[in-house]
């Protein structure tokens, strides 16, 4: 079981407290958690990626056992500890603004 | 009895203030979606409890949300109505959160380019939604003025949106480039007498109109002079703040630009300058009384560079004459240090006999007059900066 850690405003608006936890067949990467998360929280759709060309929204992180994976390739295979569920992956809002 | 009910919007969330018909005790809730920036919310005039909100965020994007129960409840449009998540129906698809600009049909590639701040030219990005117009007759259809400009429809209550990608494609899109504020489609005029007529602004590009409902646009901006531009007459590159209209009278508008109030008598075919005696012609709002189609109402602002009333005196001007001579109103408004801005979607007028306007301001105030502006009073003092002020006077 995967577990995503959301910042406060998705969770508010997908409706959830605390974390979600998904279930991924095949490799777990930030393309195949993204697409689990939306698919089965639509309400998200477009507020993590782009609708159209799937690209992190700019003030947004992935950040899991603490470091920082926003930059990896969407394809690229997430630590172990985050595939064994021991750890979450962290979506995070990048500190900006008021 | 009749009721009041003023739609706020708010950088830090949506507010909705109501009342009865005498307009003194004021009921707030909110804030809905808190923390949320919320450029506009407004009502159908064909189901008053229809509501449409423009929610966004720099780090999430942009959400719409509708309520059908004035205010009370609200949902991302999709979702079936009292559902959270999964349902016989499925979940919302995060559908009518998605603008998308239409592409060339002959070449499948950006229908065209504007100029950007280093003078070359860029695609259009989707970054948020300024303004919604609600049919006037059809409560599942509905208007969205968006950020890089366009202008998009929904017929089916928000779920799903479409360009009216005329208003791009006519020709002039090359020439429009963003304001401070970024080239946003701000306000949106539905012809209560023509329903193919509608009028649109855009900073900074001007004003234009469709007459066949939004197949083909042209530039309406004769008459306009801005010194801000190399050539000061040019048919597009003003940035028009702000365009109100009469319903009794759809050819006559009153416009704020960034500098200059403007009229037009010809359904935007030409414009005279009509700021007469006012203390600076720089302002954002400008609204129209419910009944009178020739008294108009203003709120200078210093300047271009400093966005805040005159000498710290925070005062509404209002003209009987159509423009030309104006009256400075400032019973009830703060008049010393106050250095608060009001946005160009944050005033609006009620029905009611002896007409109310309302205001808001960057300072969190929303101030409400209940004869037409001679006296105001503050509903609420210290809500986030105010981004839009709407009314709705309900039976």
């Amino acid at each position: 079981m995967i577990r995503v850690v959301l910042p406060p405003h998705l969770r508010g608006l997908a409706r959830v407290a605390g974390e979600v936890e998904l279930d991924i067949k095949g490799p777990v990467t930030q393309r195949s958690v993204l697409d689990a998360l939306e698919e089965r929280y639509p309400m998200l759709r477009g507020t993590i990626r782009d609708h159209i060309t799937q690209q992190r929204r700019p003030f947004l992180r992935f950040f899991a056992c603490g470091e920082d994976f926003s930059h990896e390739l969407p394809d690229a295979p997430l630590p172990d500890a985050v595939t064994s569920g021991a750890e979450p992956l962290l979506i995070v809002g990048a500190i900006a603004g008021g | 009895m009749s009721k009041v009910r003023v739609l706020v919007g708010t950088r830090k969330g949506a507010f909705v203030l109501t009342s009865d018909g005498k307009r003194k005790q004021w009921e707030v809730s909110g804030p809905h979606f808190a923390g949320w920036e919320i450029y506009h919310l407004k009502g159908s005039p064909a189901d008053p409890n229809r509501l449409f909100a423009s929610q966004t965020s720099g780090w999430f994007g942009q959400i719409i949300q509708r309520s059908d129960d004035g205010g009370k409840t609200w949902i991302q449009p999709g979702t079936p109505p009292g559902e959270k998540d999964a349902t016989p129906a499925g979940p919302p698809k995060g559908e009518s959160n998605k603008f998308v600009y239409d592409t060339s049909a002959e070449t499948g590639k950006p229908l065209t380019t504007h100029q950007f701040y280093d003078g070359t030219q860029h695609p259009w990005e989707f970054k948020r939604v300024w303004h919604i117009e609600p049919s006037l007759k059809d409560p599942d259809t509905v208007y969205a003025g968006v950020e890089d400009a366009a202008l998009f429809r929904s017929k089916d209550g928000g779920k799903s949106w479409h360009e009216l990608s005329g208003l791009r494609g006519h020709g002039t899109g090359p020439k429009w480039q963003p304001g401070a504020g970024g080239m946003c489609l701000h306000t949106i005029i539905l012809d209560p007498s023509d329903p193919g007529r509608i009028y649109i602004a855009i900073s900074a590009a001007g004003s234009f109109r469709t007459d066949d409902g939004g197949k083909t646009w042209r530039p309406i901006n004769k008459g306009l002079f801005s010194q801000y531009i190399p050539d000061p007459h040019a048919e597009v590159g003003h940035c028009v703040h702000h365009v109100a209209m009469h319903k009794s009278r759809p050819g006559v508008l009153f416009m704020q630009k960034h500098w200059d109030v403007m009229r037009s008598d010809n359904a935007g075919d030409s414009w005279t300058e009509v700021s007469g005696n006012l203390p600076t012609d720089f302002g954002f709002v400008i609204d129209v009384h419910a009944h009178e189609p020739e008294t108009v109402y203003v709120v200078p602002i210093k300047s271009d560079g400093e966005h805040f009333p005159p000498e710290g005196k925070l005062r509404v001007y209002r003209s009987r004459t159509g423009g030309n001579e104006w009256e400075a109103l400032t019973k009830g408004l703060p008049q010393s240090d106050c250095y608060v801005n009001v946005l160009r979607d944050a005033m609006a007028v009620d029905s009611l006999d002896e007409c109310g306007v309302y205001f808001g301001t960057t300072g969190g105030q929303v101030y409400a007059s209940t004869d037409a502006g001679d006296n105001w009073a503050p509903i609420v003092g210290h809500l986030p900066a105010v981004l839009s002020v709407e009314v709705q006077t309900l039976a």
